[in-house]
Parts: C-alpha cells; structure tokens; sequence
C-alpha cells in the first residue's frame, strides 16, 4: 500500500513538471475562435465588400471555391483598397482539363493561393487610372500591363468585362486568368 | 492505522515539495502549472506585472501605460494633448508645453514611442514620442511620468521617420514625411519635383538631464521619409531611414508614388556628420522653433523660441549618405540586434528585402554604384542584400527581434505577425491578428539586448472584438507569447486611441525609480504657498492672486471676501500633503479652463473670471480622504464698483 501511494505522488510530480518545460502550450488555441479571420465578422449592413461580392455573382462562383480552398477570404475583406481582376467561370473552364481540380487539392493550396494574389493589386485602380500602358503591380511582386483596344480595356490579356465598387476596393470582372509566371 | 495516516501525510508533503523543487527549475517566474491563456496574462490583485508597456495613442495625441501580460491600462500621459483630467494644456503651468510657431497648438498625432539606451540597452530613463503634424519630439520623464520637455522640429512636415534614439542616447532623431520648400515660401506645387527638399533632424540629448537641443539637421532630396532606425554595435554610428516617392509624385500618391520598382534606404554615416560640423561644413539656416521645458522645481514650463538650425546637403558632402535600394515603397527599417541586417518592408512588396551592414560597407569602400540620385551615391541593389524572406504574407510593415536568432513581422493585408530566421530567411511560424495589424513590440525588441518573452501586436481594425460602441470603436493590442517555438496568442485588450506603435521594458528597470511625491521644501513656484499661515490674497489692479493651500481636508483660505465682477482671478493652489497617492483636486463653479489636480507638494494655478455677483463655492474633486465631502469653500463676488474689502479666512481667522 505505502508503495502504491508513493508510485501516485511520483506520477503527480511527473505530471505537474510535464507543462513546465520551456515552453508550456496552452491547452486551447484563441485564435480557432475566429477560423477565418475578418471574413469570420458578420455584418449585413454595411456596403458589401469584395468578397461578400464575389459571393453574391454567380460569374464568380468558381473563384469563390478557390479563394475558399486557399483559405485567402480574408484578405478580400481587408481594409485594403484592392483592387481585384476576377475571372468569370468561363475563364477557368478554359484552362487545360482538370487544372482546377488539380489546383483545389489541398496539398496545392500554396500554389493556388499565389494564382490568386495574382489578381489583386493594392490600391484602387478604376476608370481613367487604367491608363493605357500604366503597369499594375500585382499583390504577387509582378507586373501586369493595361491595354486599352477602343472602349476595351485589358489587363494583361484578359478584358475586362464589367466593373463593381466594394467597399474595400473594386472588382473588374475579366475573361481569363491571370496564370503568373513560375518564379 | 494511526501509523499508516502518518506516513501518508509525510509522503504527501515530501511529494509536494518535489514538486515544487522539480517546476522551480527549468521555468520563468510564475510560469510553473500556467498551461491556459488566462493564467498567462492573469496576474492576481496585488501583484505586478512583469513589464511596463508605452502604447502612443496616435490621434489622441497621448501615451498610455499598459502592464504586461494583464493588458491593465494604469495611466494615460497627455503629450502633444490637452487632458482634463490632469488639467495639462489647460492650467497656467503647462500652456507653454504646446507652443509652436504656430501658435497653441492643443493636439497632434503622437505615433512611435522609444526607450532611451545606454551601451544599447534599455536604461528606463526617458520615452521620447513624435509629434506626426506640427512636427515636435517630446520626452517623458519615467521618474515622474510626465512630459518634461517638447521641440519643434523645423523645415520637417508629417514628422514621421521619428523619434529613434541611438545606442547611447546621444541622439534621438526625427525625419520628415513630406518633402517641403526649404526654406518655406510661396512657390507651385507643379514644382515639387527637384526643388522640394526633406530634412532629416539630428537632437543631441543631454546625458545627466535628458534636455533636447536640435544639433543639425541633414538636406535630402525631396523624398517622403517614412521610419529609420539606428545603426547599433559595428553599425553605430549610422542612421537608417526608408524612403518612398522617390517619383516625386504631388498628387494621387496611392497610384504616383508607386510607380518605382525600388525606392531606397537611406543611410546616414552621422559620426561623419559631425566632422563634418567640426570642419564647419554646415549653413546656418533662420529658422523658428518652439523649445518648451517643464520643471520640477517650480513645477512650470517655459517656451523659447529658437531662432537657427545648422544644415548639412548632403548631395554636397561626399561619405555622409548612401541610398540602398529597397522594393516598392519600403515602410518599416529596422535594425537586428547585432547591428548587421537592416530589414525593409517594401509594404506593397511581395518579399522582405534584408541589406547587411558589412557589405554596405564594402560596397562603399569598392564604390559598387548604381548611379546617383541628387549627387547621392545609389549602391547596386546585390552588393547590400544580404537575404530576401519570400512570399511571407501580404502588407508587410514592420519588424521586430526576439535577441534569439529570430525576426517578427506584421502584415497589414494578410493580418498576421510571421517569425521568420534571420539568416536562413525562412518562416517558421505566422499567426493571424485580429484584424490589419499595424507596427508590432517585443520589450526591447529595437535595442541589442530585446526581451523575448512577449509580443504585443496593435491592430487598426477590431470590428467584431468587443461588445459594440457605435460607429466607433476602439482599436487593440493583441499579446502573444513568443518564448517557445511557436508564437501563442494570449490576450486581446482595448486601447486608447490609435495604438501606434509601443516601448516595451521590464518592470523592475523602471519601478524602482518612479518618483512617490515632490518635496515641498525644494518646492520653488514663485506662487508656492509653504504653510497654511503664508496663505494670503494679494489685487494688483484688477488681477487677484489667491496664495492657497490643500491639506487633508481644508483649503487655506477657504473663505474669501472682496472679489469683483471682471476680476480675473488666479487661484495659486499648493498641496501641503507629503505623502504617497494624496493629490488633491479643486474646482471652482464658472471656471472656464481647468479643474485641477494637485500632487503632493507641487503648486497649480487656474485663472477664473467671475461674471455673476453671488457667493460661489469650491471643492475638492479628487476623493482624498474621508472628509472629502466637507473639503470646501467659498468665494463673495461683489458689484464691479463695489467696496467690499479684500479679506481672507479659515475658521474664521
């Protein structure tokens, strides 16, 4: 019996310095509390931000899944500005079969989350400030050039196909992805 | 039985004091069975906490005084800001505290606080903090905790590379935002480019007394000057600033400026600077400038206005600055512990770029130019990279070190704080802010020796963090512990104002030395009133000063009779009491400026001008004791043509 007690008290003290090494973790992690960020704050007053726009076109549900699986929404719904060059669903349909599958995979995430931050630039960049020629630096350190053809206005080579304010930047809807170069 | 009770308690005790013994050793104070966030950062009811935080208040003008880990606010020290609660701006002594050239001027936009240092570290002595709008450097008395002195800084606007101390606080130093005609005169602002000029402002601090004196200032082009920080060990003795808008662009920055693909860090060799004082290489500029000193001997402030600044071009003087160029609009430049890498936040930048000190050096002495911008040398962008930390989140800004090998930075866009390896240059943690974190602190975390137990990283954003206030609502400090591998967040806490940026230190540097109360003996306001009987009410004209006195739990006088309508009055109020945490307040009904509050030993004055004939009391606003409520007193006001005679009581005598 006595040697049973004095096995419990030498678990005990084993137990108590197991949490006092150098550095003791705690037992919860504070930031699960708000998984994604500021795209976890919900508010349905305020005007919509780039990504509660992305949201709500259905032109865009494609680069909603992606944003998602990059686990990025919260950037889309920082202070910013930004502005966001959004391809439509047609422009990832055209890209070779099964690059967007391949791209949501989880073990892609980093790659698909540099694809993206291709399309956004700091700073709000709309009507005449999408000069012809002026070069966009892109979120991702490279630059992509505005051509304006008549009323048409390209980044890149994708058109823009239409344009709506967010409260946080703007976003250009476009035809095609913006796939950056390897680095 | 009785036995086999016995031997169990023995083995109880002799178990629990293993344990004891066992969790003392391998672990900081405090922390042995702490394994939740909130025994973390709880620190229980008479207890303190382990270090002092200086959190600016950004528009509030302000700096409050946080503890840490608790987050508990224990004073907010008005600087570049009128406080009714300390009646600062608003009473007769510390006016002159917020004269400029300009005039008044009641408020500012405090933003980056910093330590003084002695041999590099922190020695606790001072906290100096910028004034961004009418550019103005203050120093705080960590003594007192109170601004004891404030300068103007002239030929500078948007005061915001501000206020760095060198390692031996020979200098605290203050950059220009904006690019401005220097001097000042009316020109077009289509001009800008060429012909605006930045001066970077050089304030030599006096070793015994702290006291600022604007040695020379350094003319550089007219780029903006965002942060600098001071070169520390082999690099002392070099200043770093970074710089964006090298364009030159006037307007639509937020397009114009960030058209260059780099911009540079500028490094400033200011031991070169001053031979080149020495060999008179300067030009004395006219200049005007407000140089305001608070004293604790007469507990008043006065404002000098300084008439000359000695200048250095620094396109004419060969050796005194070199640029490095940096990706896109670099913000935060801060400096690692040992002195050898100056990282850059190229804040639209998708890497980090890192220069090293030894190669810049080399790169100078074997003249590895990329040209020149305004005759000032551009060293080729290879020759100083020391490392690029690559795709490490979105927005840097600003950095700071853990003295453990290990570098912190913040991310506005992508809101997180990112520990990545000086020298390896790759990440090894990042956790999420709650939300578009502006500048970070780690205790000393911008000396040679940081603290490298706790971060504190100041959010722009809370939104959703709080209970909601209306539209708006306070900004916040986030505290992680950083003493393992992976950073942990602790506690999330409200600040006052914006909290800009902070100075960390230990407690026990600091505490030691806060001051309990002023000497009333040593006390010399020229309206000091020693004891209750030299209390008196002297008119000349029609100005009336009362000499009074506080004291638990009376004013001396407290009943005075021969006021007059368009008197203007000046209560001269001393607080008698010698002793710990008794100030004293007074409040007279009608007065327009201050109520004020008087710590022990010191002597306030308010002006107040009585527009109603009546008989108008005063009391003590501060709750000093338990006859607080009967600390009282009145004043008669007579008829303007009136020939009630002046006299003055208490008890009746």
């Amino acid at each position: 019996m006595r040697f049973i007690v004095f096995f419990i008290m030498l678990t005990l003290v084993f137990q108590a310095c197991k949490t006092a090494g150098n550095q003791p973790q705690s037992t919860e992690d504070l930031t699960k509390n708000t998984p994604k960020g500021q795209a976890s704050v919900v508010d349905k007053e305020s005007a919509p931000n780039i990504l509660q726009l992305a949201e709500k076109t259905k032109e865009l549900s494609t680069l909603v899944a992606a944003v998602q699986a990059a686990e990025i929404e919260h950037v889309l719904v920082n202070a910013g500005p930004l502005t966001v060059f959004a391809p439509v669903n047609s422009a990832f349909d055209a890209l070779p079969a099964g690059t967007v599958e391949t791209l949501l995979k989880p073990e892609n995430k980093k790659k698909l989350a540099f694809i993206l931050t291709n399309h956004a630039a700091p700073s709000t960049y709309k009507g005449r400030l999408l000069k012809d020629g002026r070069k966009i630096y892109m979120a991702t350190g490279n630059y992509i050039t505005i051509h304006r053809k008549g009323d048409d206005v390209y980044i890149g080579d994708a058109k823009i196909l239409a344009t709506v304010d967010a409260s946080n930047g703007v976003v250009h809807l476009i035809d095609k992805v913006l796939v950056p170069e390897e680095k | 039985m009785k036995f086999y009770f016995k031997m169990l308690n023995v083995l109880v005790i002799a178990a629990f004091s293993l344990t004891l013994v066992a969790c003392n050793g391998g672990n900081s104070k405090g922390g042995a069975l702490k394994n939740s966030a909130a025994e973390k950062v709880f620190v229980a009811p008479g207890k303190y906490d382990a270090y002092y935080a200086f959190i600016s208040g950004g528009f509030s003008g302000q700096l409050s005084v946080y503890g840490l880990p608790s987050g508990r606010l224990f004073k907010v020290i008005p600087v570049f800001s009128v406080d009714a609660e300390k009646a600062w701006g608003f009473n007769e002594e510390t006016k002159p505290m917020l004269q400029t050239s300009h005039g008044f001027i009641p408020w500012d936009d405090s933003h980056h606080p910093d330590i003084s240092q002695t041999n590099g570290e922190l020695d606790g002595r001072w906290v100096f903090i910028n004034a961004n709008n009418t550019p103005r450097i203050a120093r705080i008395s960590l003594e007192t905790f109170e601004t004891e002195e404030i300068i103007e800084i002239p030929n500078s606007a948007g005061n915001h590379s501000s206020s760095f101390v060198t390692e031996n606080t020979e200098y605290v130093v203050a950059g220009t935002r904006f690019g401005v005609p220097i001097p000042q005169r009316d020109m077009s602002i289509k001009d800008y480019k060429g012909n605006f000029k930045a001066a970077l402002s050089f304030i030599k601090v006096d070793p015994k007394t702290g006291h600022m004196n604007l040695d020379f200032q350094v003319l550089m082009p007219g780029f903006d000057y965002d942060l600098s920080h001071p070169g520390r060990g082999k690099s002392h003795g070099w200043f770093f600033f970074s710089t964006y808008n090298t364009e030159e662009a006037h307007t639509l920055l937020e397009v114009n400026a960030s058209q260059n693909d780099k911009d540079y860090i500028a490094a400033v060799n200011w031991k070169k600077a001053l031979e080149f004082i020495k060999q008179g290489k300067y030009q004395t500029m006219p200049a005007r400038y407000a140089h305001n000193v608070y004293s604790d001997e007469n507990h008043t402030a006065t404002s000098t206005m300084e008439k000359s600044v000695r200048v250095l071009d620094a396109s004419k003087l060969p050796g005194l600055v070199y640029f490095m160029p940096t990706p896109k609009s670099p913000h935060g430049c801060d400096v690692d512990p040992t002195g050898e890498y100056i990282v850059g936040s190229g804040k639209l930048a998708a890497a980090l770029t890192v220069h090293s000190f030894s190669k810049m050096l080399k790169a100078i002495e074997n003249k590895e130019f990329d040209g020149e911008a305004y005759g000032i040398p551009i060293l080729k962008f290879e020759s100083t990279l020391a490392g690029t930390v690559e795709q490490p989140g979105l927005g840097p800004l600003h950095t700071e070190f853990d003295g453990k090998g290990y570098a912190y930075t913040t991310f506005f866009i992508s809101s997180e704080v990112v520990k990545w390896k000086l020298g390896t240059w790759e990440v090894v943690d990042r956790k999420p802010t709650y939300y578009s974190v502006g500048h970070l602190m780690i205790p000393g975390g911008n000396s040679r020796k940081p603290f490298g137990k706790y971060l504190v990283a100041m959010n722009k954003i809370t939104k959703d963090r709080y209970l909601p206030t209306g539209p708006e609502v306070c900004q916040s400090a986030q505290l992680y512990d950083i003493s393992g591998d992976k950073m942990e967040m602790l506690l999330d806490f409200p600040t006052v104002g914006e909290p800009h940026y902070a100075a960390g230190i230990p407690a026990e540097i600091v505490k030691k030395h806060s001051k309990k109360f002023f000497k009333l003996e040593e006390n010399k306001h020229p309206y000091a009133t020693k004891s209750e009987d030299a209390g008196k009410v002297v008119r000349k004209g029609n100005e009336v000063h009362i000499y009074m006195t506080m004291i638990r739990s009376h004013f001396s006088p407290d009943n005075i009779e021969g006021i007059k309508v368009g008197d203007k009055v000046y209560f001269h109020v001393t607080n008698l009491e010698q002793d710990y945490d008794v100030p004293h307040g007074i409040a007279m009904i009608g007065a327009r400026t201050s109520e004020l509050l008087i710590m022990p030993g010191q002597t306030e004055t308010f002006v107040w001008e009585p527009k109603q004939v009546g008989v108008w009391p005063f009391y003590c606003t501060d709750f000093c004791s338990a006859l607080h409520q009967e600390m009282q007193g009145y004043v008669r006001v007579s008829p303007r043509n009136s020939n009630v005679k002046l006299s003055w009581s208490l008890d009746g005598e």
